[in-house]
């Protein structure tokens, strides 16, 4: 069955950590980082990309454009 | 099964900062809606093709660095003036795409004068209107369309009718307006919203192309930092006590698409 995957990349310095990602996602893979940029920010991040559909609501919603979305179709026999 | 490092390579990039935004780092305050505003902006005149071929007017408030963030060309108006200074450059250059990005301490207070006479005349240009009910810029204080008890630095202890006035509903009085051809209320809390707004502001962009008069969005937005709340607080504030007062949809339209 073939299946959408995704990957999100995060500009982490122009990330400011207003966590309106987190909050869009629908299968709540994004969160704030425990690290801070250099601005002071806990950034986002991706935890259990391999969950991740590749939907872009995170990016969408980002209110700097920190988020860059991937998605490809993986074919898979099993 | 894919690894990270398959999956992250330029042919699967669907989405992103669009070209026309650049590298320098926003202003805004975490979550501000400016932001979104500003990312669309930039997707739709990309979308379009207009890149070479769009001015934009910058407001006084928190936009007011407006044009280093979205790589077009861009003027500096006055304090509310960015109608009037629109309507000038539409005229010389017709073919040319113009919208003037304002919020409501600018387009609804400082130029509400210029604003409404510019509607009125039908000047073919779009006009992108911000609400969220504050003067974020210098700290906070009421503006025109701060809601009624709501409390900001002037008026710490809520808007009072007797005292403040009723807030100014600009937009519904644009519609009453002979010259405005599409007049509508958008937010850009959620997905679904941005995608509505996105729509909206794309039409507001073709009606002034195609000369049809003057188009007005406004979008309700948030200000985390003027409400003092976090930019979760904020959406949900605005959803609870912003749209049952500004109530989203389009609430003029005498464009028929073909």
């Amino acid at each position: 069955m073939a299946k959408m995957r995704g990957a999100i990349v995060v500009d982490i310095e122009r990330c400011k950590g207003c966590n309106l990602c987190t909050i869009a996602c629908p299968l709540h893979l994004v969160t704030l980082s425990s690290t801070v940029n250099h601005k002071g920010y806990n950034y986002a991040e991706q935890t259990d990309w391999e969950k991740c559909n590749g939907c872009t609501s995170c990016a969408i919603v980002c209110p700097d454009g920190c988020i860059t979305v991937y998605r490809k179709k993986e074919e898979n026999d099993g | 099964m894919l690894t990270k490092e398959q999956l992250i390579v330029p042919e699967n990039r669907i989405y992103g900062k669009p070209t026309l935004m650049n590298e320098t780092p926003m202003h805004y305050c975490p979550g501000c809606s400016h932001g979104v505003v500003h990312k669309l902006v930039a997707e739709i005149i990309e979308e379009m093709g207009m890149e070479e071929d769009t001015i934009a007017i910058c407001p006084v408030g928190c936009a007011v660095f407006a044009y280093r963030y979205v790589d077009v060309d861009w003027i500096e108006a006055s304090h509310g003036r960015a109608p009037a200074c629109a309507s000038a450059i539409k005229r010389l250059w017709p073919n040319k795409l113009v919208f003037t990005y304002q919020g409501d301490g600018d387009m609804a207070c400082i130029g509400t004068g210029e604003t409404i006479h510019a509607l009125n005349r039908g000047e073919n240009i779009a006009m992108i209107f911000i609400n969220n009910a504050i003067y974020g810029m210098t700290g906070g204080q009421m503006a025109p369309t701060t809601l009624m008890g709501m409390k900001t630095a002037t008026c710490p202890y809520g808007r009072q009718a007797d005292l403040h006035g009723y807030p100014l509903h600009i937009t519904d009085l644009a519609v009453n307006l002979e010259g405005t051809c599409y007049v509508t209320r958008q937010a850009v809390n959620n997905v679904a919203n941005i995608r509505k707004a996105k729509k909206a502001i794309r039409q507001a962009f073709e009606n002034s192309l195609n000369k049809k008069g003057t188009s007005l969005v406004e979008i309700v937005s948030t200000c985390a930092s003027g409400w003092k709340m976090t930019p979760e607080q904020a959406n949900q504030w605005m959803v609870d006590n912003m749209f049952p007062y500004y109530p989203l949809g389009d609430l003029k339209n005498t464009v028929v698409k073909e």
